[in-house]
């Protein structure tokens, strides 16, 4: 699997240059804890490739340009299409190699350091075992049945503790957070603590007396290779099991919409659980659409243009006083105060008269739009999907005169929908996130799966998740995260941080979940009785 | 009108004699009952105390043998031809009530309006 792409979307670029490694691949990751860096900083670094913004400047102006032609006018962050990866590589490399040279080596330095401390755990037990052959041989009392038998249990826990290893390490790494894993840091240490604490007592005790029990020290390599197994133990304790249990309740908005979701948490490190909280957004939330709103912001700016302030300056405003304190009528003095926000207030008052009307027929009237857009494209594409049949086998054999595949099914029906689907798609400022490309690939894809004309309209009639656009519409690669906290520290309750991409940010705010008294009631079942009430009158 | 148990019921009573009138094969006494022992005395919209379940008048039929004798909408019946109608389920009151052989019905009503008339004639006299 090439792990380099899978988490290129992830890449965390730290500008700093001193401290903040990148946390590299999932491989065996013992590595020693840096000096940590300072908990003081507030806010977590930031990288700076060019921020260019995703959408290229042409798309974001597509409302007021009708483009007629389907030509994909997005810009893509990498500049590379999805079929060649040595392209997209040679790409990502000069970026990094632009902002920060060191962090390649960094990961790299990571890496072999994670390998030395595995070889040196693995090799530990076989050196405790070879060495006194190799040393004193004749001294060394033969090895019995049991002390054989050991050997078989030795191998077995090798090969258990190996693979276990493979299984929790060596997964290709999700992100790059900003600082150290700290439960990993820990877990290194006190493997190297550990192992360099059995070489002394081995060297100190066994080799330097040169013991000819050889038996004792078979049995020595054993608990050497147990303890390892329950430093494995705690190692899944500590990095899977104890975020298991839900234990605060994070509530995610994004900034600019004000899309909502609430997500249960473990107990996790804020940098941890912001990339939870990404990777969840990328399934759940919308896609960002920045067309829906202009509309917003073009009411505030008609809201601005219409105050009127009155700017008093000091010397105007004395002459005021004076004038009005000397008249009978003194109130103003007081009033002068405020007479400049009661300026400002009742010239925007005028103009909200008519602001609330226009949006609530304008909201009307593009309700309205979107309906029947949205009615004609339903039945277009109804009736284009009813052009196509499927071809049974045995008539494939029969006629192969005018037989299709599935995408070229799709570029035949294509056109007599187009019209619909691009109007649709306009009227709800869609257009830039779909191309004719990814809409004819999509009606293929339909075709070949035997999807229905509205599973084929599903996917343009709501905006889906981030995750279903193509790869270039994955707004943000890099998130910044900006925390009062130190991001090693754990989630508290009232805890509140922002992922910042460059488009928008998504606010986060953690709550505890109560602790939960439940008491039992018992009922017992002969205990369900019921009466008959009824009132009935007999005439007589 | 309420009764207290292990207490004599007291009440101050109407004689009404009803003659039942043929109709196609059927006597009838021309009004309707509710109530009784077995029936909810919560919905009794006549009833004072609301867990008396006693049997009372619901309904008198314009014209019939009951209006002619002077039975009223609401009123509780206390005896039917000597029987007891305070502890009677709906059923047996009105088995009593529709006896084929009985020509004739002797009922002893209470309502409020007797015992209030009562207890006014009572304090009118100097004692």
């Amino acid at each position: 699997m090439d792990t380099e792409s899978t988490y290129s979307g992830y890449s965390y670029y730290s500008g700093r240059s001193r401290g903040s490694h990148r946390h590299g691949e999932r491989s065996r990751d013992r590595h020693k804890s840096r000096s940590k860096d300072s908990r003081s900083e507030k806010s977590v670094t930031i990288n700076a490739p060019p921020a260019e913004p995703l959408l290229g400047d042409s798309t974001v102006r597509g409302e007021e340009v009708q483009d007629d032609n389907w030509g994909e006018t997005t810009t893509a962050v990498t500049g590379t299409s999805e079929h060649s990866l040595s392209q997209e590589d040679i790409v990502r490399i000069t970026k990094d190699l632009e902002d920060s040279v060191g962090l390649d080596c960094r990961r790299y330095f990571t890496l072999t350091l994670a390998v030395v401390l595995g070889l040196l755990v693995f090799l530990t037990p076989l050196a405790f075992l070879v060495l006194p052959h190799l040393l004193w041989p004749e001294k060394l009392q033969s090895c019995g049945t049991a002390c054989e038998g050991l050997f078989i249990s030795v191998a077995f826990k090798l090969l258990i503790l190996l693979l276990a290893v493979w299984a929790l390490f060596f997964r290709p790494p999700r992100a790059g957070l900003p600082r150290v894993f700290v439960f990993r840091a820990l877990l290194a240490v006190l493997v190297l603590l550990f192992v360099v604490s059995y070489w002394l007592f081995y060297g100190v005790r066994i080799l330097d007396s040169q013991d000819e029990n050889y038996q004792g020290i078979v049995q020595y390599a054993v608990s050497l290779v147990d303890a390892l197994l329950f430093i494995h133990y705690l190692a899944i304790v500590l990095l899977e099991l104890r975020q298991l249990q839900p234990c605060f309740s994070v509530c995610v908005t994004r900034s600019t919409d004000g899309e909502t979701r609430q997500y249960n948490l473990g107990q996790l490190s804020i940098q941890r659980a912001a990339l939870a909280i990404v990777e969840n957004y990328y399934r759940d939330f919308p896609v960002h659409n920045p067309a829906l709103l202009t509309a917003s912001k073009s009411r505030a700016a008609k809201h601005l243009a219409g105050l009127k302030v009155y700017n008093v300056d000091d010397v105007f405003r004395a002459k005021l006083k004076a004038y009005l304190l000397d008249s009978p009528g003194n109130n103003a003095a007081a009033g002068l105060a405020h007479s400049q926000s009661r300026a400002m207030i009742a010239a925007a008052a005028r103009r909200r008269d008519t602001s609330h009307n226009e949006l609530y027929y304008e909201e009307a009237e593009h309700e309205r739009r979107v309906r029947k857009r949205k009615a004609r494209l339903v039945v277009a594409v109804e009736e284009a999907f009813t052009h196509i049949k499927r071809m049974q086998e045995e008539e494939q054999k029969k006629a192969p005169g005018d037989v299709m595949d599935p995408r070229e099914a799709a570029q035949a029906i294509f056109p007599s929908m187009a019209r619909a689907l691009q109007k649709y798609l306009r009227t709800t400022k869609q257009q830039h996130c779909h191309s004719m490309e990814s809409i004819q690939q999509h009606l293929a894809f339909c075709i070949t799966n035997n999807m229905t004309p509205k599973a084929f309209l599903e996917s343009y009639l709501t905006p889906g998740p981030t995750l279903q656009y193509s790869r270039d519409r994955w707004l943000a690669r890099q998130w910044t995260l900006i925390s009062e906290a130190s991001v090693t520290s754990g989630l508290k309750d009232g805890a509140v941080f922002l992922l910042k991409c460059i488009d928008f940010s998504l606010v986060v705010t953690a709550k505890k979940i109560p602790y939960i008294q439940m008491s039992e009631e018992y009922i017992d079942p002969k205990s369900h009785k019921f009466v008959l009430r009824l009132q009935s009158e007999t005439s007589v | 009108m309420s009764f207290v148990p292990g207490q004599p019921v007291t009440a101050v009573v109407q004689r009404i004699e009803i003659q039942k009138l043929r109709q196609n094969d059927h006597l009838i006494l021309g009004f309707s009952i509710g109530g009784g022992i077995d029936q909810d005395p919560g919905q009794n919209p006549f009833s004072e105390d609301k867990t008396d379940k006693g049997i009372y008048v619901t309904r008198v039929s314009e014209g019939g043998p009951a209006e002619l004798a002077g039975l009223q909408i609401g009123d509780k019946i206390m005896q039917v031809n000597g029987w007891d109608m305070t502890m009677v389920t709906h059923d047996q009151a009105r088995k009593r009530l529709t006896k084929k052989n009985e020509q004739v019905v002797r009922l002893l009503v209470t309502r409020k309006s007797l015992e209030d008339a009562v207890r006014h004639s009572m304090s009118n006299y100097p004692k």
